[in-house]
């Protein structure tokens, strides 16, 4: 377990660095996050992460990377329809990297 | 992160045997789990005062319920034969992971409290006391084992060093001081039915995705039905294959296959996962508890057949404790056990595994290919562990390592084997497996994969191949995170039945 501090409030996290209460994320927290994987936030990344979090709400689980990369699509053009756009956006993978800035638990098993 | 700073090894000439490393992977070790994901599974919540005494009664109690257990303590004499067979020692240079150090650990306490001459003269016969440097020991080392098993091939006393790692990992659990990996994820599994997390409305939507999306690449209306009473088949597949790549391509597949031979077939979101992560910790109350829940499936759906899809160790479950666990196969005599039986069709195997079914259907001339289609591809086949030394498929003796490739000849045009005494019952693992897969232990897989990764490598440079074919969920997990770090494509990693969905026709055959 750990905290990250950020304007002056301080959130737990796991031992991952993974936000343990995602009620309790705001895009500072987000950009907090993104800084410390090393991910330069722009619109582009934060379209995934709205998508992230949109269908979180609805489904209580990260879509599947074959539905983020079509929502993806949809809304960005069909050139960035596709995963290798998303590991240039978030590098280390966009399921668990992109869910760790969009506050989100990270997806286990094998995965 | 500590994932982007770490390096692979550097490929040599397979194979040569590293030099020693004393304690290089000494301070490796997984997060342990915390209180909450122990008491879930009905472990002491963190490390009981009595761990010493409660850890030799455990060991005590193992050793009189698994013959095997004691034989395995007993039996080693120190040959060396296993030493350079593991690919985390290969990997590594650390000597406490070649296997029989590895087993030592353990062996060391065993001879302290369970034999008379280390009871007596401990120092004459490398007795140890369980100390707790010992004890951390045990959960950094039995956690950097991947119980493939592919030791216990070259062992002349054919000790199983995979059953004394989930010995320690239940003694382990049984003080307290469990790894949150695979713990967490057991938890997950009784709570919501799969090792991912994933609810059955989130896996209702992700399989409609499918079809609109197989609709819109093949122009034919493939199901991917979920929850179908009265379906002829029920597919047990690990939960990765609803929301990785290439995973999810495999699942693809097998409904091609289920709709090209007019078979008709259901999943389940009570019974969503086929991994049963009880076998790598050595448990059997959680094997069988996480068994079960395939059982019930089965019983509510009425199904006649069950089918498992491409998950190594999955498959051994399946094939080889199913039948005790849950009646699925034969053995067990409860009235579920036995109204099961009554309701499975025997013309087939039960279970069986989605490359035997696929194959007959091929044999009795049911599916029809397009080779061609996978021309862009040259393949070879990455055995994995659980599949090669802990199961069979078919009715004879290596036919675990004859179908699936059969299949891949079958869809595809270009085959290349890796080196021999890699492969089949002699393959090595990922270096993800038996509770590893882990991004906490991401150094110690990239290093565990460098054999298989020198192997890749000279049919890569020798015969072009660009692609590596298994049937396993972790395999391919873990393959795809590691191949960048040796300068592959991590979409050089997939399964057979993405092969075969890229080949197979629909409709007209």
């Amino acid at each position: 377990m750990g905290t990250i501090e950020v304007g002056g409030k301080s959130y737990e996290t796991d031992e991952e660095g993974y936000l343990t209460d995602l009620a309790q994320w705001n895009e500072d927290v987000g950009k907090f996050l993104a800084k410390q994987e090393n991910v330069e936030m722009t619109d582009q990344h934060w379209e995934v992460i709205n998508f992230l979090r949109e269908y979180y709400t609805e489904f209580q689980i990260a879509p599947a990377v074959r539905v983020l990369t079509k929502a993806i699509g949809k809304k960005l053009g069909a050139d960035k329809g596709n995963s290798q756009y998303l590991y240039e956006l978030f590098p280390y993978g966009p399921a668990k990297q992109a869910c760790k800035i969009a506050g989100l638990p990270k997806p286990t098993g094998c995965v | 992160m500590a994932g982007p700073d770490i390096k692979a090894p550097e490929m040599r000439e397979y194979s040569q045997i590293p030099a020693l490393q004393p304690g290089a992977m000494a301070a490796t070790k997984s997060f342990v789990a915390n209180e909450k994901v122990q008491e879930e599974l009905g472990f002491p919540g963190t490390l009981v005062d009595d761990w010493h005494d409660k850890a030799i009664g455990k060991m005590g109690e193992l050793l009189g319920k698994y013959r095997s257990l004691k034989v395995f303590m007993d039996a080693c004499v120190h040959c060396g034969a296993c030493s350079d067979k593991c690919h985390y020692f290969l990997g590594t240079g650390d000597p406490k992971n070649m296997p029989v150090a590895r087993q030592d650990l353990m062996r060391s306490v065993y001879r302290r409290h369970f034999t008379a001459a280390g009871k007596v003269f401990p120092k004459l016969v490398g007795a140890r006391e369980l100390t707790r440097e010992v004890l951390d020991e045990w959960y950094s080392y039995y956690y950097q084992c991947s119980e493939c098993r592919r030791c216990s091939v070259f062992c002349p006393y054919g000790i199983d060093t995979a059953e004394v790692t989930m010995a320690a990992r239940e003694i382990l659990d049984s003080v307290g001081y469990g790894q949150k990996y695979t713990n967490e994820i057991i938890g997950k599994l009784h709570k919501i039915g799969n090792n991912l997390g994933l609810p059955g409305p989130a896996l209702a939507n992700t399989l409609e995705g499918l079809e609109e999306d197989v609709l819109e690449d093949s122009g034919v209306a493939v199901r991917y039905p979920l929850d179908v009473k009265g379906a002829e088949v029920l597919l047990i597949t690990p939960s990765a294959d609803f929301f990785a790549e290439p995973h999810i391509e495999s699942l693809i597949g097998y409904g091609k296959v289920f709709h090209a031979a007019g078979i008709s077939w259901t999943l389940s979101s009570k019974a969503s996962e086929a991994g049963n992560f009880g076998m790598f910790i050595g448990n059997y109350e959680q094997l069988k508890k996480i068994a079960m829940r395939v059982r019930e499936a089965a019983l509510e759906l009425g199904v006649k057949r069950i089918v498992v899809g491409e998950c190594g160790h999955a498959w051994r479950v399946a094939y080889s404790f199913w039948n005790t666990l849950t009646g699925i196969g034969e053995g067990a005599k409860d009235p579920f056990a036995v109204q099961l039986q009554s309701q499975l069709d025997h013309r087939y195997r039960q279970p069986m595994h989605i490359c035997e079914l696929t194959w007959d259907l091929i044999r009795q001339g049911a599916l029809s290919f397009d080779k061609s289609a996978n021309d862009h591809r040259i393949v070879t086949f990455h055995d994995s562990c659980n599949v090669a030394r802990g199961s069979r498929m078919g009715d004879h003796a290596g036919g675990q390592f004859e179908i699936p490739r059969n299949i891949i000849r079958a869809v595809a045009n270009h085959f290349v084997e890796m080196a021999p005494g890699t492969t089949h019952e002699q393959t090595f693992c990922c270096g993800g497996g038996g509770g590893i897969l882990t991004d906490d232990l991401l150094d110690l897989r990239i290093k565990g994969s460098l054999p298989r990764m020198e192997t890749l490598n000279q049919v890569a440079e020798g015969q072009g191949v660009n692609f590596m074919a298994t049937i396993c969920a972790i395999c391919k997990a873990h393959f795809t995170k590691i191949l960048p770090y040796y300068g592959f494509k991590m979409s050089m990693v997939g399964g057979v039945h993405q092969l075969v969905s890229t080949a197979i026709k629909l409709g007209d055959k």
